[in-house]
């Protein structure tokens, strides 16, 4: 298949970017070191091109009643111009993805899925619109920047009329910016820095990027690859669909309970609501390399006795603490934070110990 | 992209310098570059016998982790202790500091068999 192109794709190859094949699009991995990218995020402010998000507009008297029988959150709870995180569960007790709802108005919302999954996303909500909800797929009209980090709010007023210091977290406003009308200025991302997260039209990506990277430029700006994304999203104990959460995990597992609201009816809300009544056998957790030693996805989590209790499913040197971090999922007996667990590492057993998330505190 | 012209490498991207009967191995400048930042280079084969295109250790980016083949037949003598708890140098100075492990050759005829920088830019393509 051939790899589809974001709209600023020559942008960051001309930024330096050295690209990489993800979810079906050529992404900028890196653009100097993940490293410094990351560090400009959790310091100062950086900006991301996500554009191979999708997003889906869902519209008419029909629109919540189908964003609640696919999603597990309560959409109900929204308000206008509120953004709410979400998933899809499927009807074997697994997620079809995870996603973000934005309501626009009482009959309008927009969906934002993870780009790996939007064919599959799509024809999964499709087939629960039995009653006739207006469903448009706008993933490949419209761009998507983070712009993340303690100066994001600073660097980007000067750019739009909306009070960007009042926005609470999942708020969302849509205005003039960078003098382009309707933009959607989302207090949303995935880096636990702060910061927002910016949808626009194709054509107007180029210029709302240069704009950006221009009010930013005082405060150091740098453009942050999917490499840097990822260690800061796991610093966070935020799950990334594939890794984390995928058909097979349970939302109760990953403890994504928070957003699994029985008092309205999904897709396998029943079998979920007796798998939370049992207990789940395993859980997602974080934990802490005490040896030295990074774990990765797939490495086998063992006792100290070496039998398996479980696996990574995200691992990385953290940044921020100096050592490795990672997310698994362990039989329930471990899963209490300050067990003592080992992670198999070429054939090595290396202890770890398991920690409250997120890993890194704001 | 910097080849020195004294050194010698391999299709696995490392370089190795002979001095006499020993050689310091390390990973070229295209391969550091490729990675991104080193975070951790694990070498458990110190003082042990190694045959050509054996594993000797695995260097970890913050992404990836590549494995490490020896590029003779030899004995680990030393691991560079530098890289303990300065990974980093292996992206800041490659071919210097960054070294990776000090070994003996076993068969210098496997001396012959390595890559010229010439050949190895051609490997990577530059």
């Amino acid at each position: 298949m051939e790899l589809k192109k974001i709209a600023l794709n020559d942008v960051h190859e001309a930024l330096g970017a050295k690209m990489v094949p993800f979810a079906g699009y050529n992404m900028p991995v890196r653009y100097s070191s993940d490293i410094e990218e990351h560090n400009a995020v959790r310091n100062a402010v950086g900006i991301f091109d996500v554009s191979h998000m999708g997003e889906f507009m869902v519209r008419g008297p029909q629109a919540l009643d189908l964003i609640q029988r696919v999603t597990s959150n309560d959409a109900a709870k929204l308000a206008d111009n509120k953004v709410q995180y979400s998933c899809l569960p499927n009807e074997e007790g697994g997620i079809v993805d995870d996603l973000l709802v934005y309501r626009l108005s009482a009959e309008e919302y927009m969906l934002v899925v993870n780009a790996s999954n939007i064919d599959k996303d799509w024809n999964w909500i499709s087939k629960y619109n039995t009653a006739g909800a207006e469903l448009e797929n706008i993933s490949d009209e419209l761009s998507l920047f983070a712009v993340q980090g303690p100066k994001a709010a600073e660097i980007l007023q000067p750019l739009t009329s909306i009070d960007l210091a009042s926005m609470a977290y999942y708020t969302f406003a849509k205005g003039p910016f960078a003098g382009v009308a309707d933009v959607i200025v989302s207090a949303t991302g995935y880096t636990g820095a702060g910061g927002f997260e910016i949808y626009v039209k194709n054509e107007d990506a180029g210029k709302v990027f240069n704009a950006i990277m221009e009010a930013g430029k005082a405060a150091g700006i740098k453009p942050i690859g999917l490499g840097a994304r990822d260690t800061l999203r796991l610093e966070m104990g935020f799950c990334l669909y594939g890794n984390d959460i995928n058909d097979d995990t349970s939302p109760l597992e990953a403890g994504l309970g928070w957003i699994t609201k029985f008092d309205k009816d999904f897709t396998n809300a029943g079998k979920l609501k007796a798998q939370k009544e049992a207990g789940v056998n395993r859980k997602l957790i974080g934990f802490e390399m005490v040896d030295r030693a990074i774990p990765r996805a797939h490495y086998e989590i063992v006792d100290a006795e070496g039998a398996k209790i479980g696996e990574v499913t995200s691992g990385t040197q953290s940044p921020t603490l100096g050592k490795g971090i990672g997310l698994g999922y362990v039989t329930t007996a471990y899963s209490k934070p300050g067990s003592e667990i080992f992670v198999r590492v070429r054939n090595k057993d290396m202890k770890a110990r398991v920690v409250k998330l997120p890993f890194v505190k704001k | 992209m910097n080849l020195p012209e004294n050194l010698k490498y391999t299709k696995d991207h490392e370089w190795i310098r002979v001095e006499g009967d020993i050689a310091y191995v390390g990973i070229t400048d295209f391969a550091q570059s490729e990675l991104g930042d080193i975070v951790y280079v694990d070498i458990d084969t110190v003082d042990k016998q190694v045959a050509q295109n054996d594993v000797f250790g695995t260097v970890e980016a913050v992404k990836t982790v590549s494995d490490l083949f020896s590029p003779l037949s030899g004995t680990v003598l030393e691991f560079n202790e530098k890289l303990e708890s300065s990974p980093e140098l292996v992206n800041s100075d490659a071919y210097g500091d960054g070294w990776i492990i000090r070994m003996s050759i076993d068969n210098t005829a496997e001396i012959d068999e390595l890559l010229s920088a010439d050949d190895y830019r051609e490997v990577i393509g530059q």
